[in-house]
């Protein structure tokens, strides 16, 4: 039976591959990697992390352009996303029936559009239409909205030798904060003594941080974002597709981490809160020591799959322009040279390669849970 | 000897005035403690920022008459349903049976007839749904076909190239769900068979499709498809982009229908071993029957997933519904009117996307019958 199908199996990858190989031989087209040093004659308008040069960058580099793009939307995104979700998770189980309400008309109508739809609606339809001209921005402060995009101030180093010795400082409190909290454990498990030590590491960090900047001469400065003849310029700028990609994939995701959320801090027994409440634990010992670790189980592995589907639809920035790795690499690149079989071949291995990194984290996670179960 | 008094009960007392009705019902929920007072407030306040002018554009103010732009034009205050109006058969028909009004009844009939199978099947009373589900999947698409594709008893074709709008939609959705159902109940038994050579195809084909995002996907079945075929055989783009989603999906219904089957007691199994069942006999009459209805909810949730993804064949240029009402708005007659066709849209996924949630939801709930926290 194994070896039957094993043979159909090959016997039918063995004939797609021959008819292709005809195929691209019928078409005159030869499946090689020597493009990848061509130097690539299209524009990339966003490329923050490596320097592009019409003229000069090759295909190979507009490869890593692609994914360098594809990560920091998945990494903005996943940060929103979670923020927002957690947010719309609790105010779905608020007590008050109109927040309540609030969060399930949020979260049904969110998850149940498609979400290139929701793309499209917020770049094309309200975005692109409603926000005024760079010279007429909507202001918080420094940062700065208009039809390009959004502009904030970015931080730079100003000198080298202070900066690390601030992070040296810095790591420094950090390590004395963990020894602290090691202390206060083991203090408590001795004498039953409980400190808010959350908030002595907090001031102790914070005020380390602040002291030592200010000592060394602010070893930062910022590079805000100017106006212009047209646009902005300076300080981070990003393009009003990935804005409008980010915050579609951001109400998108987060209605279904909302879900998430409520599900699992519903998921814990009615008998774990009575008897929580019977050994005489207060309210937010009760939610910090009994809810939040069980929820936290229930709550993680669907979450980090929405991350993995986070980062799988914003391949979708293909419909508003914003620079990844399937607009540039599987659009414009294949369309230029024509190599569809190594070009698609290494664009869902850039994909596979998440996902398997994905599936390796939810399963130490879940490893790591099945351990301190009992 | 002292006479016993017969207990005699007296009649409940009705529960104080402001425990019941809806005074107390607002009290609880919605001003039960400050925090809840100040949340309603605040909600109340969002509300009449937003709600009034919401209302007064998409309903009050808005067009519905008239037949061109010039209505619209004339009053910019509210939404122009005008516009949907007029283009009302080509966004749910597509472009041939808008031109051809007379043939409209066909695929009219064909989605009445889908409606008309579906209400019983959801109802929980109805029997012989066995036979229903069996004739939807089987019988219904050759009736389908020979309705909107046409050719048979004198009724004129209709290209799956000009189909468009819901309809194509609704048949992409459709052909991807009954095509993707036998494949992936064969994979997830071939993920849970006890041949490593088995077991380790299904798992290797399964990861591969839900590693990579559908775009990467379509793209690869509208540029490589052709590359796999003898150069005889050509597809037109529908049944391209019907392959990879078939593909896609199966992968999906796979893992749904593998849930339901790890849900199944393994006494199942071995009971009917003893019994001398072979693997077909005892999977086809015994586990997977069980297994089929406990993984109804998950297969109904990968159904509205695969529902909402089918916008996604808009980039590789197809007139699904979104495709089609962004076409329709960014024509010279209706242009500028996006908004309304983004809407009308949405809301058309949205009735299909929360109807399938909401059932899956009601399955689970009776499914589910242990003790939660509200």
């Amino acid at each position: 039976m194994q070896v039957l199908v094993l043979t159909l199996v090959s016997f039918f990858i063995f004939s797609i591959y021959q008819t292709t190989v005809s195929n691209l031989v019928e078409r005159g087209i030869q499946t090689s990697t020597s493009f990848f040093d061509d130097v690539a004659p299209f524009k990339i308008g966003f490329s923050p992390f490596l320097n592009f040069e019409l003229g000069k960058t090759t295909y190979i580099e507009v490869f890593y352009i692609g994914i360098l793009n594809t990560l920091l939307i998945a990494i903005l995104g996943i940060f929103a996303s979670t923020v927002v979700g957690f947010i719309v998770g609790i105010v779905r189980l608020s007590p008050n029936w109109l927040a309540s309400k609030c969060a399930l008309i949020y979260i049904e109508i969110f998850r149940n559009v498609p979400l290139l739809l929701q793309i499209m609606f917020w770049n094309f339809a309200v975005f692109l239409a409603t926000l005024p001209p760079p010279k007429k921005s909507i202001e918080f402060g420094y940062i700065f909205l208009n039809s390009r995009g959004l502009h904030t101030p970015i931080p730079f180093i100003e000198d080298k030798s202070s900066f690390n010795a601030w992070v040296f400082i810095l790591l420094l409190g950090v390590i004395f904060c963990i020894l602290l909290s090691r202390w206060a454990k083991k203090n408590f498990e001795q004498t039953g003594i409980k400190r808010p030590i959350f908030i002595y590491n907090l001031l102790i960090l914070s005020s380390i941080g602040f002291l030592s900047y200010y000592l060394l001469g602010g070893p930062l400065e910022f590079d805000v974002p100017v106006l212009g003849k047209f646009n902005f310029k300076g300080g981070g700028q990003l393009p009003l597709p990935l804005f409008s990609l980010w915050f579609a994939l951001t109400i998108y995701t987060s209605a279904f981490i909302a879900e998430n959320v409520r599900a699992g801090i519903s998921s814990v027994s009615k008998g774990q809160i009575e008897a929580a409440k019977s050994i005489g634990l207060n309210r937010s010992q009760m939610i910090n020591m009994i809810i939040i670790p069980q929820a936290m189980r229930v709550i993680i592995p669907p979450t980090i799959s929405q991350f993995l589907n986070l980062t799988k639809n914003s391949s979708l920035a293909v419909a508003v322009g914003y620079e990844e790795i399937v607009a540039v690499w599987a659009g414009i690149s294949l369309n230029q040279t024509g190599q569809a079989l190594i070009i698609i071949a290494m664009t869902i291995i850039v994909y596979e390669c998440m996902s398997l990194f994905t599936s390796f984290i939810l399963n130490m996670y879940n490893r790591k849970v099945q351990i301190t179960e009992r | 000897m002292s006479k016993t008094e017969a207990f005699v009960k007296l009649p409940d007392r009705s529960p104080p005035g402001s425990s019941v009705g809806a005074i107390a019902w607002t009290r609880q929920n919605l001003f039960s403690s400050a925090t809840n007072t100040l949340t309603t407030i605040l909600f109340l306040y969002l509300f009449y920022l937003y709600l009034p002018s919401f209302l007064d554009w998409a309903i009050f103010s808005a067009n519905i008459s008239g037949s061109d732009r010039s209505i619209c034009d004339a009053n910019k205050a509210g939404a122009c349903w005008t516009f949907i109006k007029v283009r009302f058969d080509q966004l749910l028909f597509g472009l041939y049976f808008a031109a051809n009004p007379e043939q409209i009844w066909r695929p009219t009939a064909a989605l009445s007839l889908f409606a008309l199978i579906l209400v019983p099947l959801v109802i929980e009373k109805t029997p012989h749904k066995k036979w229903l589900m069996l004739f939807l999947l089987t019988i219904y698409p050759i009736i389908f076909i020979v309705l909107v594709y046409g050719g048979f008893f004198g009724i004129p074709v209709s290209n799956t190239t000009q189909w468009g709008g819901f309809l194509l939609t609704f048949a992409l959705a459709f052909v991807g769900i009954i095509l993707a159902l036998p494949l992936g109940i064969l994979l997830a038994l071939g993920r849970r068979s006890e041949m490593p050579i088995i077991r380790a195809l299904s798992v290797t084909y399964i990861e591969f499709w839900r590693g990579t995002p559908l775009i990467t996907i379509l793209f690869m079945a509208s540029v490589m498809l052709p590359l796999f075929f003898p150069s005889g055989v050509e597809f037109d783009k529908v049944v391209r982009a019907m392959i990879g989603i078939t593909l896609f999906q199966s992968a999906y219904t796979a893992e749904a229908v593998r849930g339901g089957l790890q849900a199944i007691d393994k006494g199942q199994g071995e009971a009917s071993m003893a019994l001398g069942m072979g693997y077909w006999r005892r999977n086809i009459f015994i586990i997977l029957p069980q297994a089929l209805k406990i993984s109804i909810p998950s297969i109904v949730n990968t159904f509205i997933a695969l529902f909402k993804d089918t916008s996604l064949v808009s980039i590789i240029g197809l007139l699904d519904l979104l495709n089609m009402s962004q076409t329709a708005s960014r024509s010279l007659d209706w242009n500028g009117y996006d908004i309304e066709g983004y809407l009308f849209a949405g809301f058309i996924f949205w009735i299909f996307c929360y109807g399938m949630s909401s059932y899956s939801q009601s399955l689970e709930k009776k499914l589910d019958t242990e003790r939660r926290v509200e």
